[in-house]
């Protein structure tokens, strides 16, 4: 592990290609540690791609970096024990309780066992959800379903935490308990990587960067971003940034 | 209310008449088994309005989308559309609505244009009509430059616009959709709700249910939906009132009615 670097996640001049299709060119920036940072883009801009390559799923066609201190490259398999990682399907055994998800994800995380009663403790406490034990999954309200899968993902202790589209069709109310759970995740030191295609909740991030058809668009802090995409417009934010910027596309 | 049902039938109250409704949802109440997902609840759509389901996971908004549809029948009360009541008028009532539920039925394996021309022949539109109406929806929805795409390749907010633009086809007066925008970028949801727009200026009345509240502004009326209940319809604006966001103004109230949400959230 490489604890004397203050970034979390670098990556330089990424690139990937299926065949002929470029799906991400070009791609640079750093998240420090402990920060909330925002990927942003339309659906098909190359977000999903670019998540893949940072948790050591698919192999970049150029360029490099380094997420938790290890290669994407080269030591791609130890990326996978430092990062948790939560997709907007929740990734949950819907046929399967609460409980049982915990314990399968203990498994694929290889937590020791002897660990296991501890961190089941942990999960039910972190999102209350101690009553919905041994209902099933599927039974269950899309705000609770988002928070196991948030616990699930969160079981090993990871440095870093990807974020892909984590509140879609979850109510005003859980997502702003989601929010205010991330941003104390953050002060605990731990890096936050969030997709979301709602402005309201990219203006949680210290960082943003807006890629489109595989490039980046823009990239700075929220009301850096505004005032570049939006100048002199008063009230504008970061919903109109993005309109402004992405409409510019042929 | 079991034995109750007479009750269904009474009369309007005459101050509840004075703009022109379109959908009448009157005392309607619906369980699953143990669980009361609807609890009489009563409220009107006016004509030509775009009409605001709002309110928390589970409160009972697809419940009542569903009802409303004619795809599940009220236990008591009863919904009327354009005087037809849905259950006992349901095959007068499908040809003036559209649906489009949560997940939407687009056959993925089919392109565009297959997609089209299979809901133009559910609903039976024949002759010269359809390469009207083809022609018509698919440039609507910006679609004309994709028609051979199979719909499981198309984006995400493609595929709503799709979804739409199959559910307009039989040109309905009433469209009622549910969370149509989840997962939708901002621009697709903005080109979405500009579609919304310019089907209200053809006269077509809209029910939509949104889990953003960004969307719920942009509704002429909203109802807000929670524990099975309406806490209250009314304008926006007036819903509003003097919170900082519409969204701020939904979360105040429905921990006011209910605190025990409150516990609902992670440990601090």
């Amino acid at each position: 592990m490489n604890n004397s670097s203050p970034d979390a996640i670098v990556v330089k001049d990424l690139e990937k290609r299926f065949g002929d299709f470029v799906a991400v060119t070009n791609v640079s920036f750093s998240v420090k540690k402990g920060e909330i940072f925002g990927l942003l883009g339309p659906n098909g801009a190359g977000k999903s791609t670019t998540i893949r390559i940072l948790c050591g799923i698919i192999t970049p066609t150029a360029g490099s970096g380094r997420v938790a201190g290890h290669d994407i490259v080269t030591e791609a398999e130890r990326i996978k024990q430092s990062i948790g990682y939560m997709s907007q399907k929740f990734s949950l055994y819907e046929d399967l309780t609460p409980y049982e998800n915990i314990r399968f994800y203990l498994g694929v995380y290889s937590v020791p066992p002897n660990r296991w009663n501890e961190r089941i403790e942990w999960l039910f406490d972190l999102t209350r959800l101690h009553d919905a034990r041994n209902r099933l999954t599927r039974d269950l309200p899309p705000g609770w379903r988002q928070r196991l899968a948030l616990g699930c993902a969160l079981l090993h202790r990871p440095e870093i935490i990807f974020l892909d589209e984590p509140t879609s069709g979850v109510d005003p109310l859980s997502r702003r308990h989601f929010w205010e759970f991330i941003r104390q995740l953050s002060e605990q030191g731990v890096t936050v990587f969030v997709t979301t295609h709602y402005m309201d909740e990219a203006e949680n991030c210290r960082q943003v960067v807006l890629i489109n058809e595989g490039t980046v668009a823009a990239a700075g802090s929220p009301a850096d971003i505004i005032a570049e995409a939006c100048p002199r417009v008063a009230g504008a934010n970061l919903n109109d940034a993005f309109i402004r910027l992405m409409s510019r596309r042929d | 209310m079991p034995g109750c049902d007479n009750e269904a039938f009474r009369m309007i109250p005459s101050s509840q008449q004075g703009e022109e409704s379109l959908i009448l949802v009157d005392t309607v109440s619906k369980r699953f088994g143990d669980i009361e997902a609807i609890r009489s609840i009563s409220l009107q759509v006016r004509k030509g309005e775009i009409f605001g389901i709002v309110g928390s996971d589970g409160a009972g908004k697809s419940t009542l989308l569903r009802m409303t549809a004619t795809l599940l029948k009220p236990d008591t009360g009863r919904i009327l559309i354009d005087g037809l009541d849905v259950v006992r008028q349901k095959k007068l009532i499908k040809p003036k609505i559209g649906y489009m539920p949560q997940r939407f039925g687009l056959y993925q394996d089919l392109t565009v244009e297959e997609n089209i021309a299979f809901f133009m022949d559910m609903f039976g539109i024949s002759g010269s009509e359809r390469r009207e109406r083809r022609d018509r929806y698919l440039a609507f929805s910006n679609l004309l430059s994709f028609t051979d795409r199979l719909a499981g390749r198309l984006s995400g907010g493609m595929k709503q616009k799709l979804g739409l633009a199959c559910v307009l086809i039989h040109e309905p007066d009433v469209l009622i959709l549910d969370e149509p925008t989840n997962g939708v970028d901002p621009v697709s949801r903005q080109e979405f709700w500009q579609m919304l727009g310019s089907m209200k200026e053809r006269g077509m009345t809209i029910l939509i249910s949104t889990a953003y509240l960004d969307e719920g502004g942009k509704c002429d009326r909203l109802a807000l939906m929670h524990r099975s209940s309406v806490l209250a319809v009314a304008a926006p604006t007036e819903i509003q009132s003097d919170y900082s966001s519409l969204e701020e103004a939904m979360i105040q109230r429905i921990q006011t009615v209910d605190k025990e949400l409150a516990g609902e959230q992670f440990k601090p």
